[in-house]
């Protein structure tokens, strides 16, 4: 592996995070990250729209004009969510469901054109490909984080509705973790959301400063 | 421009943090023993249950942010918030909830900003705020008033979360009032018995304890007139101006100021001087605001009492409300 190649997973993954460092993408992080699964689904989602989406702008960036390409790379950044979103009907139709209108606005995720901008317009296209994995997999674990985070002290619950995401069989695996449990509702509820991310950010900072 | 000067010996005026906190616990004893006399033994293992999490929470901060723990330990401030949220939060609450709310009040409405001085929520508020967005069944059960618990009752009830007492909890005149309210019932439907002179039986007694308190704070020049004359205006004239339009409707302005948290909001919540506003007319028109955003929680809300979310809006409007009342400087163009 070059240098290169561990700078860019580096950085997408720990030290230019794009929810934890850049602090893109917030209005879906905080909304759907209330379960794992829901987390999941959307992490997905987004790491396979910023992976098309930095390869296409990347292997397209020698014939875009410099003057237009804002709205170009907005045009395919929606094109590939419009592709994820029908796959996305097609084989988890429930999950699709539960995650509303969040799907389509990944178009609008600031991270995804941060990504085209500053990366893929000026990059070959493996480092680009390799760039929106990196990116998406950092914004998958923190979304992941998060939901675990919320669903645990919200529900008292791991892996609840398992089964919008992996079928059928997966609707026993849900882990009840404490007896009796009434829930903290505020950990379900956007005030939780924006306080258990500002924990998180406070977290990666002291990881960060002590290493 | 002429100033007066009075003559020498000066007299240093001895105000510190720990001597303004120990007149707001001086001042807190009648609401605590009108507390205690209406709900027995419960409202002192809710005190020693929320002081003694906050004390250690506060200690376990101030080591994380290496500061020195004895002096920020020694200005109370940490103690007053602690009883502020054990009296307003139901006595027979289980004991997570008092130790939850006085986590939170200590860790994220006060320590994560930096500690006293730098909180721009009144820490208790804060916790109380959290406890009845998280555990809403918990905290709207209150105990009736006309129950005294003993100390074995009070110990079983709070830690084993079983209630062995019959009628325990009871319903607030503010709830009933919510629900009637829901079903478009009138007001004289609610049962005489719990109705007091001015307000709901028991209630109004605590709500004049807090006055006694507060009148003690001002006549020892803890806190000055403004804010708590403001809450209560605030209060006081929108529901005034209902009940005069429509006085089958909405209840008495007198019941809203005898009622729920109004008195203890207007003294010792609202008159936090880390989170009010500074300026003499900013403090009026935050207390005006306080009053006017909580009677409009009670009126159209769906909470029975808005005092804590009231202050917390508040509060975020006083570093505004501080902006636009900044003081001209003396001969100087601005």
């Amino acid at each position: 592996m070059s240098a290169n190649t561990r700078t860019i997973i580096r950085n997408g993954l720990w030290k230019n995070n794009q929810a934890l460092v850049a602090l893109l993408g917030l209005c879906p992080l905080l909304a759907v990250s209330n379960t794992v699964i829901n987390s999941l689904g959307l992490g997905i989602a987004t790491t396979l729209t910023l992976v098309l989406s930095n390869t296409l702008v990347s292997s397209l960036r020698g014939y875009i004009l410099p003057e237009i390409r804002l709205p170009l790379f907005v045009l395919m950044i929606a094109g590939i969510v419009t592709i994820i979103e029908l796959l996305m009907n097609a084989w988890f139709y429930q999950l699709y469901k539960t995650l509303g209108i969040f799907i389509p606005l990944i178009v609008t995720n600031c991270a995804i054109i941060g990504r085209a901008e500053v990366f893929a317009s000026k990059n070959r296209v493996l480092p680009s490909l390799l760039d929106g994995l990196a990116m998406g997999l950092g914004f998958s674990f923190a979304l992941l984080v998060l939901g675990a985070f919320r669903e645990v002290l919200g529900a008292g619950t791991l892996f609840t509705q398992a089964d919008l995401l992996f079928g059928e069989s997966a609707k026993n695996w849900q882990i009840n973790l404490f007896d009796g449990y009434s829930g903290m509702l505020l950990a379900l509820l956007p005030p939780g959301a924006f306080i258990t991310l500002g924990l998180l950010i406070a977290a990666k900072n002291m990881f960060a400063t002590r290493a | 421009m002429q100033f007066s000067t009075s003559c020498s010996p000066f007299l240093p005026a001895n105000t510190s943090v720990h001597r303004v906190m120990r007149q707001v616990l001086i001042a807190l004893i009648p609401a605590f023993t009108a507390m205690f006399w209406l709900f027995g033994y419960t409202v002192l293992l809710q005190l020693l249950l929320a002081s003694s999490t906050a004390l250690l929470a506060e200690v376990i901060c101030l080591r994380l942010r290496k500061r020195p723990v004895k002096i920020h330990l020694m200005d109370l401030s940490a103690l007053v918030s602690a009883v502020l949220l054990a009296l307003a939060i139901p006595t027979i609450a289980p004991w997570w909830v008092s130790t939850c709310g006085a986590l939170f009040a200590i860790i994220i409405g006060k320590q994560v900003y930096g500690g006293l001085g730098y909180n721009p929520f009144n820490p208790a508020m804060t916790g109380y705020v959290f406890l009845l967005i998280s555990f809403p069944q918990q905290m709207t059960a209150w105990q009736a008033p006309d129950i005294f618990i003993s100390l074995a009752d009070a110990l079983h009830v709070i830690f084993s979360g079983t209630a062995t007492i019959d009628g325990l909890s009871s319903a607030t005149l503010l709830d009933s009032i919510k629900t009637a309210g829901a079903s478009t019932a009138l007001l004289t439907e609610i049962p005489s018995t719990s109705t007091g002179l001015l307000a709901g039986a028991g209630w109004e007694l605590i709500s004049m304890a807090y006055l006694l308190g507060g009148l003690w704070l001002l006549y020892r020049k803890v806190i000055s007139w403004h804010i708590p004359v403001a809450v209560l205006l605030g209060i006081f004239m929108p529901a005034g101006i209902n009940f005069f339009l429509d006085a089958n409707a909405a209840s008495s302005p007198v019941f809203h100021l005898f009622s729920g948290a109004s008195l203890c909001g207007a003294f010792f919540i609202a008159t936090d001087p880390v989170s009010a506003a500074t300026s003499n007319t900013g403090r009026l028109i935050y207390g005006g605001l306080i009053g006017l955003l909580s009677y409009i929680i009670r009126y159209w809300g769906g909470y029975p009492d808005g005092i804590a979310f009231a202050v917390l809006l508040a509060n975020l409007a006083a570093p505004s409300i501080d902006y636009y009342l900044r003081p001209k400087p003396v001969n100087q163009p601005l």
